[in-house]
């Protein structure tokens, strides 16, 4: 009973929190607002007992990413474009939205309850996890044993990924030797 | 100089307690929750915090860009480097059951050493985006803001 409050008063904050961020214009807040929403999105993990998940939401969610998106909000304007509302325009996007989500909570009337042991990620390949990670690696987090070992391909793709991200962002928008030397050419000009 | 001073002195209190954790997730992650992603994430988290309270050419002091883009590199090749050394010694590529002398230890020491690639590549990719974001001359006026 507990825990269903919780849920119940999270997912009403992420709600209230995506409306927010729909509703600003000041993009200040909305970064901050995306924060907390990730923030929420780790609470919700800890009730699922996805603490893993929980970890890195909080970690790369709420921490850096809006870090990031404060320094990046610097390099730009800190007020939304007015946004022009024509009513014609709208039809098309709004039967967009609308069928997708019919879809999707469709698509959730099919799946097992939450926590239901019969469930197939729980018959199969779960449950094979489960009895093996002890003998085979002696890594008592399965989590970790499962992304290092058995997923090893999908986590050095990951790696990658972000090694690839962190290039590209410095190759965008410059990486200078040194910030010095920077000023002394703008200096100069 | 001396602007800000309660959020210096408690920055710096704080400093080596969020790399400490960070650490304590790396080599933990085995254990507990967390692991090479989310210590690196950490580990860049406190670089970051020392960036904006005594500002980022004080980060790019202690931490040079070339070291940045090294370190991001070197993560990588080692993740990739354990694959490697698992083919030499006749296995799969990623198999680290002939790392150590018994196939479970060398399952331990095989994750071990791919977190702690992806710890190094995380934190150094992570605080070169905020480094290069931070270093960049904002276009806009004060006013605007």
């Amino acid at each position: 009973m507990g825990i269903i409050l919780v849920d119940l008063m999270l997912f009403g904050f992420l709600v209230l929190t995506a409306l927010a961020i729909m509703r600003l214009t000041n993009l200040f807040a909305v970064t901050m607002l995306a924060g907390l929403f990730s923030l929420l999105a780790a609470g919700l993990f800890v009730t699922m007992d996805a603490v893993d998940v929980a970890f890195t939401e909080a970690a790369v969610g709420a921490g850096i990413s809006t870090v990031l998106m404060l320094s990046a909000l610097a390099l730009t304007a800190r007020n939304e474009k007015p946004f022009v509302i024509v009513s014609r325009r709208m039809a098309v996007p709004l039967i967009c939205c609308l069928v997708t989500g019919a879809a999707l909570i469709y698509g959730t009337l099919d799946m097992p309850a939450f926590g239901d042991p019969d469930a197939p990620v729980h018959t199969h390949v779960g449950g094979e996890y489960i009895t093996r990670v002890i003998p085979d690696t002696g890594v008592p987090n399965i989590v970790t044993a499962v992304l290092a070992s058995y997923r090893g391909y999908d986590t050095l793709g990951e790696t990658t990924v972000i090694f690839v991200a962190a290039i590209a962002v410095l190759l965008l928008i410059g990486f200078p030797r040194s910030a010095t030397r920077r000023r002394d050419e703008d200096g100069s000009e | 100089m001396h602007h800000h001073l309660i959020l210096r002195v408690v920055a710096k209190l704080l400093l080596p307690f969020i790399l400490l954790y960070a650490l304590y997730v790396q080599w933990h992650g085995d254990y507990g929750p967390g692991g090479g992603f989310q210590a690196g994430v950490i580990f860049a988290v406190g670089f970051i915090l020392y960036a904006l309270v005594y500002g980022v050419d004080a980060l790019v002091r202690v931490v040079p860009r070339g070291v940045l883009v090294g370190a991001m590199a070197v993560g990588l090749l080692l993740y990739a480097g354990t694959g490697v050394v698992s083919l030499f010694l006749g296995l799969d590529y990623l198999d680290y059951s002939r790392l150590a002398h018994d196939p479970v230890h060398g399952q331990e020491w095989g994750i071990l050493l791919v977190e702690l690639g992806v710890g190094i590549a995380v934190a150094a990719a992570m605080t070169a985006i905020f480094v290069a974001f931070a270093t960049r001359e904002p276009d806009i006026d004060d006013e605007d803001w």
